[in-house]
């Protein structure tokens, strides 16, 4: 497969999955506003804005109108919503011959919805309604492709695309919680840090798999125990590491395998680590170290992906 | 019911100009009897819904072109006419032989005058014509193209006079387009007419994906049995992205940018995820211009540097051939029948619409007298832009031409206004007639291959003699019948 037409399919990926997980905070974000205190409120939205890597000129910011138009509705802001389906748009437009009529049409119909909506539209009526639509879009886009397309390799590219984002987002959301709520420093834990971890939890939208899985007791090492570790939650990093390796395997033999190795390798390197991981050993080395070493080895498969299978340099490509 | 007078309608129209369906004297021509009869008895709601289904299978399969100057929403539908146009097997065995000999002589004409250059040296079309015209490419001088095959894929278009003959209005030898609207328009005729279809003896186009692959594996380097073969489009923004597409899925070929290929050491290769692969073909639907900035135009980066160099070595074919456009200028147009009588000692059996030429002193001052009666046409330009009809103009238009003419008449011809052929055309409900012309589409690789059909385009607005899309034309789908 072309080049250009794997880093296109990976790329529409990644912008529709931070879409989601986008409207996915926004929304936690709204919903937890109504039972906070003034000093909390700071305290979230701040959470809220580094988790997603909001330009620096929204740092400080406390009005959730603001934020939300911001996150939801500003092309301008990279990181909002409509940026991110805009751009995965484009990048979808840009190999429309290589995927099925059906998956243009869904992620086009989603974008037109997105671009049409306005803050006032949605802020006195329902935002949950709004963001609801936005995340069902992007699951009917996934349900699409799964349905409609061959699983080969632009396939298995659109799953590397989900995955690294999504392994990358969720370890970035558990690293901003730990920051501030594993610091000995830190506030007591009181019915304000409680709905905190439901927030986090329902952020991956895994509150109830986590209660059924160790009941509602909310403990700071089980959460980042199950949000790291668990091989069946699939907003897990452990799940995304699993799903990268073999789409990875499975690239290297339609590809060829030539040079996978290197790719190969790190994303196997990341699933053992995650699958053979212990929260205690995590926790006593510190929680933070670990997260920004997983988040050191996405980077790492991403840059690998552009070297082996996009922007490989010619000479090596010629020696081979 | 279909009120009859609106059928009759159709036959009415300036009696100088062909009809397709009737004859002079109001009869049904044979070969249109079977579909008079169907429509005339077909309820106006049945018309409408058939032509309802045959818009929408258009659009459910994305066969789109680009509206220029806007940002989103920018597909529309080329508009479809549901009847088709006819042509009989005698009447196509003519235009078929005509089109073989006209591209014959034409492949010779660029040969020669790209090597030896004897048809100038006999002074059988003047040497600055040639040297002169903006297509001309010096660089491809003394270059040996593969079978000597310059033009691979051409669209000729043809008009009918009033006398029923086909004359041939012009050659398109660079990239030709609209070869994907007339497969498309026949696969929506059989799901909308299958049965009037099926019983017409209608000769098969769609192998004409197949015969294009065939065309440009010929001209493959005989060094490489299992040539590689692309399509080379500017990208999703160019307006017959869709047509480049849909060539790409029926030749079952990769479809590629130019950022997707790269030369090296005089090879051509595409990145893929498996490594760089050796491309040997490049069908280019991009003009000359754009091919390779460090040979042509160095401002544009849809082509790929290197490429002319690794053409010029021989490790690569494109098609059509670099410097093609020189044989399609509108003021060599006039010279093909000689070039045909010079290379094949044959004469010619398309004949051209009468041209007259603006360097010449006598015919420029007819032209500038009859201004008001002649279409004159830039020999640059193509899709109907740059063009003056006289009979169509105002006395300020014509003004500004003839001042144009004086300032640049080698930039100029003329011609007399055509009486195009009309063919009955469904307009809102109702069957009027609208000027047709005929575009076959010619394939010379091994062998000549024309797939007997073409795109008919029709000028909807009435009156009008303008067929192209970019001003509002349509088309429909042209049935070249065995007998």
């Amino acid at each position: 497969m072309l080049s250009r037409v794997a880093d296109s399919l990976y790329w529409m990926s990644r912008y529709l999955e931070r879409a989601e997980h986008t409207a996915r905070l926004v929304d936690v974000g709204l919903n937890l506003m109504l039972d906070q205190s003034p000093d909390s409120a700071e305290r979230r939205w701040g959470r809220l804005l580094t988790s997603l890597q909001a330009p620096p000129q929204l740092a400080g910011l406390s009005d959730p109108q603001r934020i939300t138009q911001a996150m939801t509705f500003e092309m301008e802001n990279s990181t909002s919503i409509v940026a991110c389906i805009a751009a995965a748009r484009e990048n979808l437009r840009q190999v429309r011959e290589q995927i099925s009529s059906e998956m243009w049409e869904q992620l086009n119909r989603l974008f037109i919805h997105v671009k049409g909506a306005k803050l006032d539209d949605i802020w006195h009526v329902s935002t949950h309604e709004f963001f609801r639509s936005v995340k069902e879009g992007a699951h009917l886009f996934q349900g699409i492709t799964d349905s409609t397309m061959n699983h080969g390799e632009g396939w298995l590219f659109i799953q590397v695309g989900r995955y690294i984002e999504r392994a990358g987002a969720t370890a970035t959301l558990l690293d901003v919680y730990a920051a501030e709520s594993l610091d000995p420093k830190a506030p007591a834990a009181g019915p304000g840090s409680y709905l905190d971890w439901v927030g986090l939890l329902k952020a991956c939208t895994a509150f109830e798999a986590y209660c059924k899985v160790y009941t509602a007791d909310l403990r700071p090492e089980r959460i980042a125990e199950f949000l790291l570790l668990n091989a069946e939650c699939p907003r897990s990093v452990r799940f995304a590491a699993d799903r990268i390796q073999s789409a990875f395997q499975a690239i290297s033999a339609e590809a060829g395998a030539r040079k996978s190795v290197r790719v190969n390798r790190l994303a196997g390197r990341l699933r053992a680590a995650l699958g053979f991981g212990q929260i205690d050993e995590i926790m006593e080395a510190g929680l933070r170290a670990y997260l920004d070493d997983i988040r050191g080895q996405c980077a790492q498969i991403h840059a690998a992906i552009q070297q082996t299978y996009v922007a490989y340099p010619v000479d090596a490509a010629l020696a081979s | 019911m279909l009120p009859d007078n609106d059928l009759d309608a159709a036959r009415e129209g300036a009696p100088t100009f062909y009809d397709e369906m009737f004859e002079r004297g109001g009869a049904c021509r044979p070969q249109y009897r079977a579909i008079y009869e169907r429509i005339d008895q077909m309820s106006a709601e049945e018309l409408h819904r058939r032509q309802q289904a045959a818009d929408l299978s258009f659009l459910h399969q994305g066969i789109t072109f680009t509206v220029y100057g806007r940002d989103e929403g920018t597909e529309r539908i080329f508009p479809y006419d549901l009847l088709p146009r006819i042509i009989t097997g005698p009447e196509w065995a003519t235009v078929e032989r005509g089109l073989a000999q006209r591209i014959t002589a034409l492949n010779l004409f660029l040969k020669d005058i790209y090597h030896e250059g004897r048809i100038l040296a006999d002074k059988v079309v003047p040497a600055e014509l040639v040297y002169t015209c903006r297509h001309f490419r010096r660089e491809m001088r003394g270059v040996r193209v593969p079978r000597d095959i310059y033009v691979s894929v051409v669209g000729t278009d043809l008009v009918r006079l009033e006398d029923g003959r086909f004359v041939v209005l012009e050659d398109n030898l660079r990239v030709p387009s609209g070869v994907s609207y007339m497969l498309a328009n026949r696969q929506v005729m059989k799901r909308v007419f299958p049965r009037l279809f099926g019983n017409y003896g209608v000769r098969p186009i769609d192998h004409y994906g197949q015969a294009l692959l065939a065309t440009l594996r010929a001209l493959a380097p005989a060094s490489r049995p299992e040539p590689t073969i692309v399509l080379l489009t500017p990208g999703v923004y160019n307006s017959a992205y869709f047509e480049h597409a849909f060539l790409a899925r029926q030749m079952g070929v990769e479809l590629v940018e130019g950022r997707d290929l790269l030369a090296h050491d005089n090879v051509v290769y595409m990145r893929t995820t498996a490594g760089l692969r050796r491309v040997d073909v490049i069908y280019r639907r991009l003009d000359d211009d754009f091919l390779d900035p460090l040979a042509f135009r160095p401002d544009t980066s849809l082509g790929v540097a290197g490429l002319f160099n690794a053409y010029r070595a021989g490790n690569v074919a494109l098609a059509n051939a670099i410097g093609t456009g020189v044989a399609d200028d509108k003021a060599l147009y006039a010279y093909v029948p000689a070039i045909i009588r010079y290379y094949l000692s044959e004469d010619p059996v398309l004949e051209n619409v009468e041209t007259y030429l603006l360097t010449d002193d006598a015919q420029r001052r007819h032209v500038s007298d009859n201004l008001d009666k002649l279409v004159v046409k830039a020999v640059g330009e193509s899709g109907g832009y740059g063009m003056l009809i006289g009979p169509h103009s105002t006395a300020d238009e014509r003004e500004e031409f003839r001042r144009r003419i004086e300032a640049e008449p080698r930039n100029y011809i003329a011609q007399p206004t055509l009486a195009l052929s009309q063919a009955p055309c469904l307009i809102e409900g109702n069957v009027e007639a609208r000027h047709v012309d005929l575009r076959p589409y010619i394939l010379c690789g091994e062998q000549i291959t024309i797939v007997p059909g073409g795109l008919t385009r029709v000028a909807l607005r009435r009156g009008s003699l303008v067929v192209n899309s970019s001003q509002g034309g349509g088309s429909k789908d042209t049935w070249v019948l065995y007998e």
